[in-house]
């Protein structure tokens, strides 16, 4: 077979379902209406700590409409995200561990009449006193009241620790030791689309349950866990979800109880979830104080580096264990760091579950590390630019903590960005309120290992061919709006040669598609992408064979282009796809393969050494231009270069939309966004209205410029573009910040700059 | 634990409501939202909700050729005002060219507030044809997308203006 110019991959293409969005007609959970459907509300801890007396729901129960009413202990088994921290209850058994803990769940006939049942709930707390800060957790001693009870150390959920190279040394040969303090915000993830399951327990006894979630496989898991079904008798549809950004990656209460519910009553039992509680369940943002010492030479050379991480993890474990480790995995994948240790606690708190955000634990770490570079360079006197291009990592390297490198376009980012912003004119030298900055990061494109440790594909495509011409194509993974459904069409339409269009994507299903793991960890594109080609693969010798010996052209003289199969030397001599699929279909029989991606296995072995790995790391620059009022404290963006390695742009359009939302998104939790609670543990601002995050007038004018390195591990060289983007361009603020007004900013202990990140000596 | 719902009285009132160029009689209860109505009584679940207290955006419709909260405003109201959803926007079989314009620069990522910013936009564009790119903005700015940063939606806003001034 011939190789051939790409003809879809790379172009700027319609998504294959973006005229149903335009057109209302993409149904969303919240869309679904099923015959019989009843309602589920859930009742929710008005206490952030308190033990759980007694629940009488007889008075909810007696309310005409009511169907049900279910507390924790008809399903105390408990689940969580990650296998080894599984303490979540689908309602609380005995404790609640952050105001807005669910206790009880109620179906009714509406929502109104669900809502006056909750109402008619007696539950008797307990008031206990809340922790609802680090500190607080931290001074946790043998005698204090425990959030939880299984973990070793008094409201510690995990502390964990790493040292790679000579630490000690590399601080004796440094000529200057930089030492800072930083403090980054919690956030929320805020999708328009807030949470909905509807849960069918069916006349055959099977469980379907159609959720707005990015992980529809780990949420099978975790309802047969808690539900005490076989796996084999439920079923996860997640329908287009709209928007995650990581908040919909965890198992959550409401699903399980829209399950529960519907076993109970044999109806659709649908649970919809107000803006108000979306803030509760959260899963955002960790806020993390970190201590950073970077060692340097006098040229810059970084000798050594250690960090330490606090984060505010919330009530529950959630992602916890991978969050920790996150905030030290990266620091090294963007600059050569011969010697790195890093120590990281995630404590306990009464407040909602921390949990992934777009770049999961690596946006803070991220902004402590170039707030101290640019530091670092203003002290030897050296361009902030030029100290991070002496020491860049490089492709095809491992990193002091193993990571390996595959490609690495960080130098021709820099270079872009700089030159796109005209940074040598403007650093420094604007009038005094205007700055520019930059900041530099990278990012995984997907982990390289799964959740529930297993030696099974991270992903599986299946696809289907027949004499129509229609290719069918099965896949787990979720389109959460990244395009990841279009993805599967375009590899699948490169290689057969047809239009993107022929192409039915069926995704998200566990009885019918092979298991993806989700979309989270930026993952979807290299592994559905690679599994895509794979099974494709296994489809091509049967088709070459069959047009071969229909139009007698050596298979090596054919490809797949435009619709057919032909002659790559004689492009007349043709068959169409539809009649070389026929003649395949005629003499092998029903024509279907699958292709599965395990990502290359991790190159070192250690306690934590599964969160950092990845087939490929993308790289992102930024340089943020903003002028500040030094009287009101008010910052405004003026404009946003980015410059992001992604590897292959497999649509570029795409890839501009997942960097320019990054971008955005980076700069609503730099300056409006945070996620923040009042003594008393109840969130102050659980509102759009309150939780402030950027309109189209507070969204500056936004400059893409794609880099592309053909990464060797990707699928036709792709990496990632929906996480990475949103790294360097909290610390690129700060800095500009800094150029702006940079005695003023250093001094001021209580000014008014409303700054998510800031040196905490502020 | 089941019960029947028993009602002692009728609880719903008949609307007529002009949407999408159709006369509909629905049997609905007063004090639903338009949001409600449109979703819950007539299935057009295009119209989407993102916080039903008016702060988003996202369920924003054509009343009367203005941009409407449909969240803020009661089905009772909407009575014999014309009405436009984003089903409606596609006219005899062919997409508005605000949509066309939107499916073609990449413009929804996950679409849930893409209705509503559709409306607006076309709210926009039938009042002032050629928009600069701060009257867009301003326009827009009561529509929150946190897919997009918005780039992307007001370069198709502005695609738009000029397929339809062809």
């Amino acid at each position: 077979m011939k190789k051939k110019n790409l003809s879809v991959i790379g172009k700027p293409l319609r998504k294959i379902d973006a005229m149903a969005k335009c057109a209302g007609e993409t149904i969303y959970a919240d869309d679904l209406n099923l015959p019989r459907t009843i309602y589920a509300k859930l009742l929710r801890s008005p206490h952030p700590h308190a033990r759980i007396l007694g629940i009488n729901t007889a008075r909810a129960l007696k309310l005409d409409g009511v169907f049900a009413v279910i507390t924790g202990e008809e399903m105390p088994q408990k689940f969580g995200i990650m296998p080894s921290t599984e303490d979540e209850e689908a309602l609380a058994v005995d404790k609640v561990r952050y105001a807005g803990d669910p206790v009880a769940a109620v179906a009714a006939v509406s929502e109104s009449l669900a809502e006056k049942a909750l109402r008619l709930i007696d539950v008797e707390y307990e008031i206990l006193k809340p922790i609802l800060t680090i500190e607080e957790a931290l001074a946790s001693t043998e005698d204090s009241e425990r959030i939880h009870t299984w973990n070793r150390q008094a409201n510690i959920q995990k502390a964990v620790s790493l040292e790679f190279g000579d630490v000690e040394g590399g601080f004796a040969r440094s000529d200057h030791i930089f030492e800072g303090t930083f403090f980054y915000q919690g956030n929320t993830h805020l999708p328009m689309e807030q949470y909905c399951a509807v849960g069918f327990y069916g006349p055959d006894d099977k469980l379907t349950l159609w959720s707005s979630t990015q992980t529809p496989h780990y949420l099978h898991r975790a309802l047969a866990k808690v539900l005490n079904l076989p796996a084999s008798r439920i079923r996860v549809i997640a329908p287009p979800v709209g928007g995650g950004f990581g908040g919909k990656s965890d198992p959550f209460s409401h699903e399980i109880c829209a399950a529960k519910l519907s076993m109970i009553t044999r109806r659709p039992v649908k649970i919809t979830l107000t803006r108000e509680e979306t803030f509760y369940v959260h899963r955002g943002r960790h806020p993390v104080k970190m201590w950073a010492k970077t060692g340097v030479k006098n040229d810059g050379t970084i000798q050594a580096m250690q960090y330490k991480t606090y984060l505010d993890g919330g009530g529950y474990s959630s992602y916890g264990l991978a969050s920790v480790y996150y905030t030290g995995a990266l620091q090294t994948v963007t600059y050569k760091v011969p010697a790195y240790k890093f120590e990281g606690v995630r404590v306990f708190t009464n407040k909602p579950a921390c949990g992934p955000k777009r770049g999961h634990g690596t946006p803070q770490p991220r902004f402590a590390v170039e707030i101290q570079m640019d530091e670092i360079a203003e002290k030897l006197g050296i361009d902030p630019l030029e100290l991070r291009l002496k020491q860049l990592v490089e492709a095809n390297s491992l990193t002091v903590n193993g990571l390996k490198i595959s490609s690495c376009g960080l130098r021709e980012c820099i270079e872009k960005v700089a030159a796109r912003a005209e940074w040598k004119k403007k650093f420094r030298k604007l009038p005094f309120g205007h700055g520019v900055g930059f900041a530099a990061s990278s990012y995984i494109s997907g982990a390289g290992l799964p959740i529930y440790w297993n030696n099974m594909p991270h992903s599986g495509v299946q696809i289907k061919l027949d004499r129509s011409g229609g290719v069918a194509v099965f896949c787990g993974s979720i389109d959460i709006g990244q395009g990841s459904d279009s993805i599967l069409a375009y590899a699948v339409a490169e290689e057969f040669g047809i239009d993107p269009g022929d192409i039915r994507v069926l995704t998200a299903d566990t009885d019918l598609t092979p298991v993806d793991l989700g979309s989270y960890s930026s993952r979807v594109t290299v592994m559905t992408g690679n599994a895509a080609i794979q099974a494709c693969g296994k489809l091509k010798p049967l088709l070459l064979e069959a047009a071969s010996q229909a139009m007698e052209i050596p298979p090596d003289d054919l490809e797949f282009a435009d619709g057919k199969v032909r002659s790559a030397s004689h492009h007349d001599r043709a068959m169409t796809f539809a009649e070389v699929v026929t003649k395949a279909e005629g003499k092998h029989g029903t024509l279907g393969a699958t292709g599965s991606y395990w990502p290359p296995k991790n190159p070192r072995d250690f306690k934590g050494a599964g969160v950092g790995p990845t087939p490929a790391y993308s790289f992102t620059t930024s340089i943020v231009e903003l002028h500040c009022d030094s009287a009101t404290g008010e910052i405004k963006i003026d404009k946003v270069w980015i410059a992001h390695d992604c590897g292959r742009a497999f649509n570029p359009l795409l890839v501009e939309g997942q960097t320019e939302g990054s971008v955005y998104m980076a700069l609503g939790e730099a300056l409006m966004e945070e996620q923040i609670f009042r003594k008393n543990g109840l969130h102050k601002i659980p509102s759009i209205l309150e939780y402030k995050s950027p309109t189209t007038l507070e969204t500056p004018e936004i400059e893409t410029i794609l880099v592309e390195t053909i990464d060797p591990e990707g699928p036709y060289g792709a990496k990632e573009a929906g996480q990475g983007p949103l790294l360097p361009v909290v610390p690129a603020v700060a800095n500009a910040v800094y150029d702006a007004i940079a005695c003023a900013f250093m001094k001021c202990r209580s000014r008014r700059i409303k700054f998510c990140g800031r040196w905490m000596d502020d | 634990m089941r019960k029947n719902n028993s009602h002692d009285k009728l609880s719903k009132t008949l609307l007529r409501l002009h949407v999408n160029g159709e006369v509909h009689e629905v049997a609905t209860e007063v004090n639903k939202t338009l949001l409600e109505v449109l979703r819950e009584d007539m299935n057009l679940t295009g119209t989407k909700h993102g916080c039903e207290l008016g702060e988003c955006g996202t369920c924003a419709v054509l009343v009367d050729g203005q941009p409407m909260l449909s969240c803020l405003m009661l089905g009772i109201e909407a009575v014999d005002r014309e009405i436009m959803t984003v089903e409606g926007m596609t006219q005899n079989g062919k997409p508005h060219a605000l949509q066309s314009a939107f499916a073609d620069l990449g413009a929804a990522q996950c679409g849930y507030c893409i209705p509503g910013i559709l409306l607006t936009a076309k709210a926009l564009l039938d009042e002032n044809p050629h928009p600069t790119r701060d009257e867009i903005r301003q326009a827009l700015s009561g529509n929150l997308c946190r897919c997009t940063g918005y780039t992307k939606i007001l370069q198709a806003v502005e695609l738009a203006a000029k397929e339809i001034a062809r």
